[in-house]
């Protein structure tokens, strides 16, 4: 009984020293955001890999998601004789959820994961300590410009994703299931409203950017510096991010939707 | 590794591509592109049941949208729904005898509000109010006065 207490109350000291310690790297990787006004260049080249990069699999998920939103639809639509709705069924889903969440989770698989690997192997391979060795403080110099790029990617992502969903969505919707076009974008036009519904789910969107990069780059910096340490790092951003991102969806929504 | 300039071309066409989706979203998919952003006034209508009608709600005369309901309030003293009209400036000839009814836009569709021009000489101005309206059609109330009706018709026959 005492020992299940006591393994309880280490996990409990655990968790709140990993929360404090990721806290004082969030304060020092914000102390170095003048760093990338001096070098713009470490900037561009992390939006290279965290956003470029990662393009592909939104864009293709964003136009498959918002397909099969269109085809869901239309036969639920349908049975209530109100396809003239199915525009804006699909859009409002984009951009007030899936677009934002989506795209967050796909970001953690891809961009986070790929962060924390990056970051680990660097300190495994001693790369960190050899900046440091060099009078160059590694957080600035590696960090902020990797957790400023996710942050800014991701509301960009997400604008594409929702944006290719519409899209997606109208080529079923119109082009195959034959909704009117006009109806589909006026209806669209005339419920969707911008402040409700798309700067919510900007928000909501910058409010992932910020988690997920925080989430991979501590655990990236905070890994074993050993081949298993980096690999249960990675998973640990993947589920991490992942659960951080459903469960702030939820409170954000219940805040912002009323 | 790729150049740097090929790497500062994609991150340009990332970040334009990304701009330009949020701003498809808002001009193409949100009402931003097509909401009415011109001055207006307030003019203020008493209902006695405003049914389902929301805030935002459009105001209609012969089907034009002339303005949006900004407001819905209660009047605690004579028990009647305060509704709030923002009219559009530039529809400043509205007669101050207009009829207010509140309508519903297909069988099922949403409420608003439909003007119906008087014939006064002297125009609506902020701050006036409709003196003359219809309260929402409810369907309770018409289905009832339906069956009232028909028992009334059963006791004249008898």
């Amino acid at each position: 009984m005492t020992e299940m207490l006591a393994r309880l109350g280490a996990g409990w000291i655990l968790a709140v020293r990993h929360l404090g310690r990721a806290l004082l790297l969030l304060l020092r990787i914000l102390e170095g955001l003048d760093e990338l006004v001096r070098r713009p260049r470490l900037l561009v080249e992390q939006l290279f890999s965290v956003g470029v990069l990662t393009v592909l699999i939104i864009g293709v998920s964003g136009l498959f998601v918002g397909m099969v939103l269109s085809l869901q639809g239309y036969y639920i639509l349908s049975q209530f004789d109100a396809e003239s709705a199915l525009g804006v069924m699909v859009a409002a889903s984009l951009l007030r959820e899936l677009g934002p969440v989506v795209t967050a989770l796909l970001f953690a698989g891809r961009a986070g994961s790929a962060l924390t690997a990056e970051i680990g192997l660097m300190k495994a391979t001693e790369q960190l300590s050899g900046l440091e060795m060099m009078a160059v403080d590694p957080v600035r110099r590696v960090l902020t410009p990797r957790f400023l790029a996710g942050f800014l990617a991701m509301p960009l992502l997400a604008a594409l994703f929702s944006a290719l969903g519409v899209l997606g969505g109208w080529f079923v919707g119109v082009g195959l299931l034959g909704v009117d076009d006009g109806t589909w974008w006026v209806q669209m036009q005339a419920r969707i409203d911008w402040h409700e519904d798309l700067y919510n789910g900007v928000v909501k969107s910058l409010v992932f950017g910020f988690v997920c990069t925080w989430i991979a780059v501590f655990q990236g910096y905070n890994s074993l510096p050993t081949s298993a340490g980096v690999s249960r790092a990675t998973t640990r951003t993947v589920v991490h991010s992942s659960l951080a991102v459903l469960g702030l969806d939820f409170v954000l929504t219940a805040l912002m939707f009323k | 590794m790729k150049t740097s300039k090929t790497v500062e071309i994609l991150v340009g066409a990332f970040v334009a591509a990304g701009l330009l989706a949020l701003f498809f979203l808002a001009m193409k998919v949100s009402n931003l592109g097509t909401l009415d952003t011109s001055e207006t006034y307030q003019v203020i209508a008493r209902f006695d049941n405003i049914g389902s009608l929301k805030v935002k709600a459009p105001v209609t005369m012969a089907g034009v949208e002339v303005g949006r309901v900004s407001d819905i309030g209660f009047d605690q003293e004579r028990y009647q729904a305060v509704v709030k009209l923002a009219l559009y400036k530039r529809f400043d000839r509205i007669p101050d005898d207009t009829f207010a009814k509140i309508l519903t836009a297909g069988l099922l569709g949403e409420q608003y509000v439909g003007l119906d021009p008087g014939g006064s000489d002297t125009y609506l101005k902020e701050g006036d109010e409709i003196e003359i309206t219809q309260s929402a059609m409810v369907l309770e109330d018409v289905i009832g006065q339906f069956i009232f009706g028909k028992a009334q018709d059963k006791e004249k026959k008898q």
